[in-house]
């Protein structure tokens, strides 16, 4: 009994090593080092394959100038010339074979999963199809089996393969969310992509657009909730529930009128800017703005975030095309009521 | 200064500024490069100093977003196509012609004209700071991002058309050293016999024939579709925007290659000298060059990996990428067993080049990881990406063209750069440079996208951006040594001997320094590899000259080539604005009915019938000149 404590105690040390390396990997739902599906945490064995041959290249080459720089420094009164070498045919031999060794043993990894992540799962009836769609400076996300359409956050079952369809609206962007796999970029119509991922755990991951596309390409992030089917299912319900509109009839018209010619909330309103349906249960307002729900560092409630948003667009994401509400004739307090409004608008799941 | 007379019919020579802008001899040209590159060099940094500022902390608002991708976008485009190319150009100029014993470049008239047309190109492109917004689409300006529609300044017309005009100098400077280094190599100087860095500008210059028309075709194609409404790129009218990328990079990609194959061959230049060895496995450097010149072509794609190119063509561009890796270890290889055995002097030049031995190598192996294309899908266009292209960029070639500059100063200049201050530079610039770069692999693989303006705290980018940006003012304050070095050895007396740092190998170090204005008296006989080392090693003070000393024939200066390029700078900012709409009657008048286009256009094509229509025979040194300048 004494003995395992104190092997313990001697891993403890260790422990707190792995821990402090593991912070350093990043954090669980962005990171590259800390992979949450397979497609992640396939690409990561292979970044971990490369840089495991590269750190052995990189010991050889620093190894021989170490010694060479140390050797054959030129000393005091050292005059005589150095015996002038062409080459060595034996060497030079070797240095060609095996490097080309090394990149053969990273190469037939590389050709397997090459393949296996370009594998199209749009036409398989077990994946969940989502048609995603770059607008400047958002997500928009598009549900085919059960006619869905949101935006910002994307909602997933865990475990099951998620297949996307990936296109832009206006120019090119990036589809990244590090934590689940490699990035895609969406193309115009013509040259659309696919792209699987899965979710091995439930969490909330942060998805960037990668790929530069205007001012505010910074903060156009998105987040992509990995959540049990059970829980999907009663998200995929909730959204299909008829519209809530502001309870005052003055302001639901005017919401109507001005807001819902391009939002949508459930079954009114249009395509044009990202859908609002159950916004107020969303980790984030416009992408960057952090709300309480999340429970990250710096976070505010949501109503907050939203007034932020409503009083100044361009304050919070520099080019984006929405019309300032304030010059579509919302006076502070409508803003400050829309903002309630869209804050209660949550969905239940 | 020999006074010619004129022979056959006068010609007019010049002094001060006028000699300058009428120049044709390829060291005067030299340092023209030299001087434009270190500018725009200076615009590049300045743009990096502001950028890292702006990331220095999570929500910075240093700079506003827009301002941020024009900052992002210049500090790419000036660096490589007006910063590190022309410093490129002024080696090549200075040193080709000596270290293959010519008396000057194939062109002389070219050379001046491809020095003015790069010069009034990257003038034209930094224009647009203070003419409406630079361009703000990225160095690699992708469609739609930079079509009319998106990017609604005139920034991305500055780009197209100024990176056409100095294109087209880096094209004629391309041609103009191949033409030189096929035709002129002194007797005895076989292709085997080159040294290294003439045998790499050689292949680069081969990579800007091929190359540089690629990049010129597509900025035709994206200046049509921006300012004639053409649609090659715009979706609605059948245009592809991937097209753009395949054109963008098949330049790109070999782009790379043109810049570091010179940094290859001063590298392969300085190691020798100061390890007095000669270069190990000289015959499997030039074939490695060769075949990284090849295989450069070839791996295009890798830069859109995550385009959607489908399996088979990623799959094969990876393979094809991860070959590369071959000819670069052969020379890295090949630099460390130069040393091995040698006596090894730790002079600045080269610190720099040996520093550049593994920080290239940390460049090279990031490189392959990139190239397994399922490994890049996780890689690409994070900081992962930038940290790899400025290690082999920086860590390569600005590491290598710090190097030669300190090794060719003296024979360029006559007067060597001081020792200490070129030490300090060295460890200032190498340690910033780490700093700045090496921690930007972690933040890639944190999940920090590259060209964000700024960053949300509490996603472990802080300390990171933080460390980057000391580094990055490090690096900074290792350039500005440099510059003191420059201004402070100017102020010396000129006068170093031929070969200042004593082991020259090549033609350079048998000649003044800096050489008289047709470089070799007598053109030498060259007898193997290493020519003047083989000389000095057979007892001789000298080379063996392959003539008689006879009366030496010079090309006239000349005005055209500047005239030339005005002539190209007004057309295009005519071009430009063409589709501008003016509250003044005046300016739409001259600017929308093209107008000050054909001004500029008429002004060349004038410049160009009287080079055509006035035969120019240049002039001769007379024997006498010679002797006399012999004795003094």
């Amino acid at each position: 009994m004494m003995k395992r404590w104190q092997a313990v105690k001697r891993l403890l040390p260790l422990l707190a090593m792995f821990a402090l390396v593991l912070s350093g990997c990043g954090r669980e739902d962005l990171s590259v080092l800390r992979p949450q599906g397979p497609v992640a945490q396939g690409q990561l064995d292979l970044i971990k394959l490369s840089i495991s041959i590269m750190v052995v290249v990189m010991v050889v080459v620093f190894a021989i100038a170490a010694y060479v720089l140390v050797k054959f420094r030129r000393k005091k009164g050292q005059d005589e010339v150095p015996e002038q070498v062409e080459g060595n045919f034996k060497l030079e031999v070797i240095w060609t074979a095996i490097p080309l060794l090394l990149v053969l043993i990273l190469a037939v990894p590389t050709i397997q999963k090459v393949f296996a992540y370009d594998q199209i799962d749009w036409n398989d009836p077990e994946a969940v199809k989502v048609e995603v769609t770059g607008h400047q400076f958002w997500w928009e996300f598009y549900y085919p089996d059960h006619d869905i359409r949101t935006a910002q956050e994307l909602v997933i079952p865990v475990g099951k393969k998620i297949a996307f369809q990936l296109k832009t609206n206006d120019v090119l962007h990036s589809f990244w969310v590090p934590s689940l796999g490699g990035k895609r970029d969406t193309n115009t119509e013509g040259t659309v992509n696919y792209l699987t991922l899965i979710a091995d755990n439930e969490n909330t991951y942060i998805g960037k657009c990668a790929e530069l596309c205007g001012a505010s390409h910074a903060y156009m992030e998105f987040r992509v909730k990995a959540v049990d089917d059970a829980t999907f299912d009663a998200w995929v319900n909730a959204f299909k529930q008829p519209a809530v509109l502001p309870a005052d009839t003055e302001l639901a018209e005017k919401f109507r009128t001005n807001c819902l010619s391009c939002h949508a909330v459930g079954d009114q309103g249009g395509p044009i800017g990202p859908s609002l349906t159950g916004i107020g249960s969303r980790e984030t307002i416009a992408s960057i703005l952090l709300n309480d729900i999340s429970g990250a560092e710096g976070s505010k409630p949501v109503k907050d975030n939203l007034v932020e948003w409503l009083m100044d667009p361009q304050a919070v994401k520099p080019g984006n095309t929405m019309p300032d509400p304030k010059d579509l004739g919302f006076s502070d307090e409508e803003i400050e009521q829309i903002a309630e409004y869209l804050a209660n608008y949550k969905l239940d799941y | 200064m020999a006074h010619a007379h004129a022979h056959g019919h006068s010609v007019k020579r010049y002094t001060g500024l006028m000699d300058w802008i009428t120049t044709v001899d390829h060291k005067k040209i030299g340092i023209l490069y030299l001087l434009a590159g270190a500018f725009f060099f200076g615009i590049g940094g300045i743009e990096a100093i502001l950028i890292r500022i702006q990331l220095i902390k999570p929500m910075n608002d240093f700079v506003s977003a827009q301002v941020f991708n024009e900052l992002i976008t210049m500090h790419g485009t000036t660096m490589i196509f007006l910063g590190v190319m022309p410093i490129i150009f002024a080696l090549m100029n200075a040193i080709i012609p000596l270290q293959i014993g010519a008396r000057d470049v194939a062109f002389p008239f070219l050379n001046s004209l491809g020095f003015w047309t790069f010069l009034f190109g990257g003038l034209l492109l930094n224009l647009s700071w203070i003419m409406g917004g630079a361009p703000d689409a990225g160095w690699t300006a992708y469609t739609p991002l930079s079509s009319t529609e998106y990017s609604t300044t005139r920034g991305v017309d500055f780009y197209t058309i100024g990176l056409q005009i100095a294109g087209l100098g880096t094209l004629i400077g391309g041609i103009n050293f191949l033409v030189t280094i096929i035709t002129m190599r002194a007797p005895g100087m076989s292709f085997m016999r080159m040294p290294m860095f003439t045998w790499t500008a050689f292949i680069t210059s081969a990579m800007i024939l091929f190359a540089f028309p690629a990049i010129t075709v597509g900025l035709v194609l994206l200046s049509f579709d921006r300012l004639l409404g053409a649609n090659f790129f715009d979706v609605a009218s059948g245009g592809n925007p991937v097209l753009w990328q395949h054109i963008f990079w098949i330049f790109g990609h070999p782009e790379v290659y043109i810049l570091i194959l010179p940094a290859f061959g001063i590298i392969s230049e300085v190691i020798p000298t100061f390890s007095r060895k000669r270069l190990f496995g000289y015959s499997s450097m030039v074939f490695a060059t060769i075949l990284i010149a090849f295989l450069g072509f070839m791996v295009w794609a890798h830069h859109m990996f995550t385009t959607g190119l489908g399996p088979v063509a990623n799959a094969l561009f990876s393979i094809a990428t991860m070959l590369i890796a071959v000819p670069t270890g052969i020379k890295i290889f090949n630099w460390l067993f130069t040393m091995w055995g040698g006596q090894i002097r730790f002079t600045s030049a080269n610190l720099f080049a040996i520093g550049f031995v593994p920080t290239f190598v940390m460049g090279g192996v990031t490189g392959v990881m990139l190239a397994s294309a399922p490994a890049d899908f996780q890689f690409h266009d994070t900081y992962f990406v930038v940290a790899h292209f400025h290690y082999v960029i920086v860590g390569g070639l600005v590491f290598g063209l710090f190097s030669g500059l300190h090794y060719w100063w003296p024979k360029m200049f006559g007067r060597i750069l001081d020792e200490r201050l070129g030490k300090w530079t060295f460890w200032t610039f190498a340690i910033g440079f780490h700093l700045t770069f090496f921690v930007q692999h972690f933040l890639g693989l944190l999940g920090m996208q590259r060209r964000i303006v700024s960053y949300l705290p509490n996603q472990h980018f802080d300390t990171l951006n933080l460390i980057s940006t000391i580094g990055a003012f490090l690096m900074g304050v290792g350039v500005i040594l440099f510059l003191v070095n420059v201004v402070l050895t100017t102020k010396k007396p000129a006068g170093v001997a031929n070969d200042p740092w004593e082991d020259g190998r090549t033609l350079e170090w048998s000649i003044p320094s800096p050489p008289p204005e047709y470089n070799f008296k007598q053109i030498p006989l060259v007898r193997g590899i290493d020519a003047f080392w083989k000389e000095k090693m057979a007892g001789n003070k000298g080379m063996t000259p392959a003539e008689p000393v006879g009366p030496i024939h010079m090309p006239s200066p000349s005005i055209l080539p500047f005239v030339m390029s005005v002539g190209l700078f007004i057309a295009g900012l005519g071009f430009m604005f063409s589709t501008e709409d003016f509250s003044n009657a005046f300016m739409s008048l001259i600017f929308n009915k093209y107008i000050v286009m054909i001004v500029g256009l008429v002004i060349t094509f004038a410049a160009m019938v009287a080079r055509s229509l006035y035969d120019d025979h240049g002039y001769h040194i007379e024997v006498e000149e010679l002797e006399e300048e012999g004795k003094a």
